[in-house]
């Protein structure tokens, strides 16, 4: 019957089993081939870096590389390695994790727990997404100033602190991102319970929010890993091993930096195969990231 | 859990034969809240005009009206937890067995663990259920691992849900049905012992079946508890409330109570004809 008022008509049947006329079809077909062609496209470079480092970096990579220090130039019967690279990337990405998240992972509660919508809080907001953009050269620079200069000496700890400091607004952005999915009625029901504030905090809303807390952080401890230029200016490099925070320190991504530039194979190659390692450091990192993920969400 | 046998579940019950005869409405007894000329803003905007009304102990007080008349507002205003989600300002005087609840010397979470609440949409911690139930009591002090247990297992038999979690307790909360979630939640907020218990249309979410237990479930915890229960659905407020108060809004949107009385007088000879229109179906 057909309702005029709805310009409705229920005696028209369609055929349902009538394909859609050619031309939709075809453009159909022809924008998924197009979706399909950039992805390849935007794959590309990755997959063509990936082998490259694989494939100059893969076969000196062994036991001897991973354990021992680089070779001085020229000598060919000692072992040559980067082992104590490995080390300091380990100990100042290590130091900057373990200032950096606390003081990120707390920012953030202040920011969705405590002083939501306050001038405070949008101010740091701003404040972090601003150094969140700033390049990572400036940050080695402004720590070179900050410690280099008036330590007098290029150290593990200038390092951490650059490292620090680039890592910060990622983790406050990230963990804030995470704590602001947690659903409001999660508070309202731990509040209704008579819980306080930082009940509610602590038991509740870290803890629905702590698979994405986890991974923002380990992608922020991913991105300093790989950190060179604010490394550059502040732990500078060494070609012995971890001598204390007050002294340079070498780090994979400063030795591959030197190394790569060398006009000796020994050292060129060795930078292939610290690529190598540091790219699967990096990937160790998050997978890491993506299983406290996936065990979190197995429990639900 | 037995369902009551002096309480109807039939869906389809007439509503001007509510299941509860007047002959068994008790006598009104002390109020274990009392609300007296309470107005409510939502920043400058009023949402409540001069409500007055007394919720007494040990019965259920049921709250309808139209979408948007203030039900949730009100019930939010008797444990102070509109003021997490608003900028809110009271006047007027709501007593907790005659303690100012707005006074600043309440202590809020004492407040809320006397007055219960449960939501519209069931909102389980995603925890285990046991963690669920036991996480009021734990945040409220220390008890040892046997009381507690013991406090998990009487919730959980009170909210009806023992036999279906049992042997699920160190599951996530978040795999039970939306039902059963809801009643989690109601032996989340028994499990601290409240004197009141606030539920906002608990059962808007549930199928019939999920709906007549946790019908069945207010009629059996009333007797130890006081119930101010928000509903849509005039067949449930009729079956499971002792009083009803009837809201409304005025031409300006701003709510306020229109009729308060025992659910018999008010489903079978209410004094206001908005009320008997809103519950024969006329308006709202
Ligand atoms: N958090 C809030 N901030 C501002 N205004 C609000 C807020 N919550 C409710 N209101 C307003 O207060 C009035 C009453 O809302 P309330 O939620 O109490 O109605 P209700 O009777 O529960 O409606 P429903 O039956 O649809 O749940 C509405 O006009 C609404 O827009
Ligand atoms: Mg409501």
């Amino acid at each position: 019957m057909a309702n005029p008022e709805f310009g409705y008509d229920s005696t028209e049947i369609e055929d349902l089993s009538q394909p859609l006329p050619p031309v939709r079809q075809l453009f159909s077909y022809a924008m998924t081939a197009i979706a399909f062609l950039f992805t390849g496209l935007a794959l590309l470079p990755l997959f063509a870096i990936l082998i490259e480092i694989l494939r100059q970096g893969l076969p000196n990579l062994s036991l001897e590389t991973l354990v021992s220090l680089p070779a001085p130039v020229g000598v060919t019967d000692q072992p040559n390695g980067f082992a104590n690279a490995i080390v300091g990337t380990l100990i100042m990405v290590g130091l900057a994790s373990l200032v950096s998240i606390p003081i990120g992972v707390m920012t953030a509660i202040y920011l969705t727990e405590f002083g939501k919508g306050g001038a405070i809080a949008n101010s740091i907001r701003f404040i972090a997404t601003v150094l969140s953009g700033v390049p990572s050269i400036v940050v080695g620079v402004f720590a070179y100033g900050v410690i280099v200069l008036t330590t007098k000496s290029f150290s593990a700890i200038a390092g951490s602190f650059a490292l620090a400091v680039l890592m910060l607004p990622v983790v406050v952005l990230s963990t804030e991102g995470a704590l602001n999915l947690v659903s409001n009625s999660q508070r309202l029901a731990s509040a209704a319970l008579g819980s306080s504030r930082f009940q509610t905090t602590w038991r509740v809303v870290l803890l629905s929010a702590l698979p994405g807390i986890t991974t923002g952080v380990l992608l922020a401890v991913a991105r300093a890993a790989g950190e060179t230029a604010p490394l550059i200016f502040t732990a500078l490099f060494s070609q012995n091993w971890f001598s204390g925070l007050q002294n340079p320190t070498p780090s994979m991504s400063v030795l591959i930096y030197n190394y790569a530039n060398s006009p000796y194979v020994e050292q060129t190659s060795l930078a292939w195969t610290a690529s190598v390692v540091l790219v699967l450091m990096i990937l160790l990192i998050n997978i890491l990231s993506r299983l406290v993920t996936r065990n979190r969400l197995d429990i639900q | 859990m037995s369902s009551n046998p002096s309480h109807s579940t039939d869906l389809n019950v007439d509503t001007k034969s509510p299941a509860n005869p007047p002959e068994a409405l008790p006598e009104p007894g002390i109020p274990a809240m009392r609300v007296k000329d309470l107005s409510f803003y939502y920043g400058v905007r009023k949402a409540l005009e001069r409500v007055t009304v007394d919720i007494y102990q040990g019965r259920v007080t049921a709250i309808i009206g139209p979408s948007g008349c203030g039900k949730s507002t009100f019930i939010k205003a008797l444990n102070r937890i509109s003021e997490l989600e608003a900028q809110v300002q009271v006047d007027g005087l709501i007593e907790f067995f005659g303690q100012d609840i707005y006074s600043s010397r309440i202590n809020l979470n004492r407040l809320r663990r006397q007055i219960g609440m449960v939501f519209q949409k069931p909102n389980p911690f995603s925890m285990s259920v046991y963690d669920n139930v036991a996480y009021g009591i734990r945040v409220s002090g220390r008890k040892s691992k046997s009381e507690l247990d013991d406090i998990v297992e009487l919730a959980l038999m009170n909210a009806a849900l023992w036999d279906e979690v049992k042997d699920v307790l160190s599951k996530s909360a978040l795999g039970l049905s939306g039902g059963q979630q809801q009643r989690l939640c109601i032996a989340r907020a028994l499990a601290v012992k409240p004197k009141v218990l606030l539920m906002d249309e608990p059962c808007s979410a549930l199928d019939p079946i999920a709906t007549m237990k946790i019908e069945d479930l207010i009629h059996e915890l009333r007797s130890d508890l006081t119930i101010v229960i928000v509903t849509h659905n005039m067949q449930q407020a009729s079956r499971v409330s002792d009083y009803t108060a009837f809201f409304s809004t005025d031409e300006s949107r701003i709510g306020h109570m229109v009729e308060f009385g025992s659910t018999s007088q008010i489903f079978r000879a209410a004094n206001e004809a908005r009320t008997r229109d809103y519950i024969e179906g006329r308006f709202g």
